[in-house]
């Protein structure tokens, strides 16, 4: 990983509150078997720092869970979840994988390019939004969809989309989940089964 | 078409409480102890006796799956794993099960852990499935307080932990032994196989890795009997099944359906039809990206299962559909999920780690046309040369997509290099 395009903080510990959260993490896997909760601990390190993982939150877990840095490195590397530089507070993810290709996918990246003014990978100069592809979050019959930072929204279209961008900017909190008149992943022209609603 | 009394997802759209109050008004959790307490060979037995097949894409009868499980421990503890790293372009219903009916899934762990012994369970739920994280953890949480899992699990004797442990984004991650990896702390690199996990799995320990669709069924079938199971769909491809319908259909959607419903039904019932008509169908991937897609031809008569699929080089995979109409390019749309195993591939074996490469860079050839007219063999030697070569099924699920393009689409491949030869030409 390259450091030269942004500045690695020099320390970094958990606040008593996470690391007691990290603890119950641990509590969940055998004794001598705290390797186990490496990638929990590191997404609790990630949301602690604004959403990326700087190389002491590494070095900081390697030392909580007695396992070798390098160790770690290898699963903050491996995963995509991890941030490794800083991203904007809105991490913006477009699936482009094929059920969201074949709805228009290529169109809600026309508009985040235009309305962000950045291309996939770059971050906004107010470090507000993080735009990039990604592979598919399977959310397929409700595509094309996006993931911002852990939220789903689905069924876009081109002014649903720049409707969440607009509202986020804004400071507002845009709904998440289906941006039609749909409720989740049941037909949109009417029930076609569960008619008889024998789910209560 | 499937009766809705005899659907087991009975909130898979989510018009309901998720949560214990509103499951067990739906038969969740109804008389667990009573079906514990028939010991674990019943269990066994009746799941074998269903014809349930694995439900996460490789379709191997679930029973005789826990069946390999030690029947007594040697010492070591037993594990049950669900794979719920659903990531299979295409496939999106773990995440309904997750979310609105996760109860379904622990007392399927429950049950599952019983009947291969194992005290512990871990759900390896993918990482950006965070919402569907929170809910499966409340209604686990609901579970405890409520002693249905935990010690002495509805009042059976028999202790029973299960917890979520979260992916952080890698397909490859779905691949069972590389999902094992993943939760001892490492990167998801696949196993060589053997020792299977029931040998040597999570901690070198026996283990079973169950999908979430398949571990959520077993309650429901355990209540109703196998038979009733089993009179869903053709012999050897029994049950009802979630089917997710994308791409180019009026209504996308997840439904539930019977095993062996023609493709062409499932569309028209519930996803309204083809966009423009079943005329303006060019083809349809049937399982996941995974699978080789299948011509209009093909689609007018196949059957959704196991069996009827592979007939046609195809497969159920995930059974999750999606539908092509005749403005897709499909030279693009199969180059878009070659660049996706390009993405996924894990970098263990070479034929897989370079292949799904240089397959990428090829498709991009063809889709131009920009390739040589000899590279479209040379490209499915390629897909030969990874498929059967690597430790997992992933360098498998690289050349299969591509196999069925060149298989049916042979013609639009080739047209296409003579077009851009000629324009090179003028």
């Amino acid at each position: 990983m390259s450091d030269h395009d942004f500045e690695q903080p020099i320390s970094f510990e958990f606040t008593a509150k996470v690391l007691k959260i990290a603890k119950e993490h641990i509590a969940k896997y055998p004794q001598g078997r705290q390797a186990s909760a490496v990638m929990p601990l590191l997404d609790l390190a990630q949301r602690e720092n604004d959403g990326w993982l700087p190389r002491v939150a590494m070095d900081y877990v390697a030392e909580l869970l007695e396992m070798p840095r390098i160790s770690v490195y290898e699963v903050a590397t491996f995963y995509t979840m991890y941030n490794l530089k800083p991203i904007g507070k809105y991490h913006v993810q477009v699936c482009t994988n094929l059920p969201c290709l074949l709805r228009g996918s290529d169109k809600i990246i026309d508009v985040a390019k235009n309305y962000f003014k950045i291309a996939i990978g770059e971050t906004t100069d107010d470090k507000l939004f993080t735009l990039v592809e990604v592979e598919c979050l399977c959310a397929c019959v409700n595509a094309p969809m996006m993931q911002i930072n852990d939220d789903y929204y689905e069924d876009l279209d081109e002014n649903s989309t720049l409707n969440i961008f607009t509202q986020l900017r804004n400071g507002k909190s845009p709904k998440p989940g289906s941006q039609i008149a749909r409720n989740s992943c049941e037909p949109i022209g009417g029930l076609t089964s569960l008619t008889n609603d024998v789910g209560k | 078409m499937l009766k809705d009394q005899d659907r087991i997802f009975t909130n898979i759209y989510g018009h309901h409480d998720a949560f214990l109050s509103g499951s067990k008004s739906r038969g969740d959790w109804d008389g667990t102890k009573e079906i514990l307490g028939k010991g674990r060979d019943w269990i066994v037995d009746n799941i074998k006796e269903s014809g349930l097949r694995g439900r996460g894409g490789a379709g191997f009868s679930t029973g005789l799956k826990w069946s390999f499980m030690p029947k007594k421990s040697d010492g070591r503890q037993h594990y049950l794993v669900v794979n719920a790293d659903e990531g299979e372009p295409g496939t999106c219903k773990d995440r309904e099960i997750m979310r609105h009916e996760p109860h379904k899934l622990i007392e399927g762990c429950l049950i599952a852990g019983f009947a291969i012994g194992a005290n512990t369970a871990y759900i390896y739920v993918r990482g950006e499935f965070y919402r569907e994280t929170e809910k499966l953890q409340r209604a686990l949480d609901e579970a405890y307080d409520s002693g249905l899992i935990g010690k002495n699990a509805c009042g059976s004797g028999f202790d029973f932990d299960c917890y979520v442990h979260r992916g952080m984004g890698a397909y490859i991650c779905g691949e069972e032994t590389a999902l094992i990896e993943s939760i001892e702390g490492k990167k998801g690199q696949p196993r060589l196989k053997p020792p299977f996990p029931a040998n040597s799995g999570l901690y070198g320990c026996p283990s079973t890795v169950n999908n979430v669709e398949s571990i959520a069924v077993t309650p429901t079938i355990l209540r109703r009997g196998a038979s009733w199971f089993s009179s869903f769909g053709r012999a050897n491809n029994t049950g009802t099944k979630l089917f997710n319908i994308s791409g180019h259909v009026m209504q996308p959607c997840t439904v539930e359906e019977e095993m062996s419903i023609p493709l062409k039904d499932l569309i028209e019932k519930h996803a309204g039809g083809v966009q423009g008509g079943w005329e303006n169908l060019l083809a349809i991937i049937p399982g996941g990206a995974s699978v080789p897609c299948l011509p209009k031809a093909i689609c007018d008569s196949v059957l959704m299962d196991f069996d009827s699929l592979r007939d046609h080089k195809s497969g159920l995979g995930t059974a999750a559909i999606m539908v092509m109409d005749k403005t897709t390019d499909i030279v693009a749309a199969i180059a878009r999920l070659s660049a996706f195993y390009k993405h996924e591939s894990c970098g263990q074996c070479t034929p897989c780690r370079e292949g799904t490469g240089w397959i990428s860079r090829m498709m991009i050839r063809m889709v131009s046309g920009s390739a040589a007219a000899d590279e479209i063999d040379l490209l499915e030697q390629v897909t030969h040369q990874i498929e059967g070569h690597t430790i997992c099924a992933l360098g498998d699920a690289a050349a299969w997509p591509v196999q069925g393009l060149i298989r049916h689409f042979r013609p639009e491949l080739e047209a296409r290099i003579k077009e851009a030869k000629k324009h090179a030409v003028s």
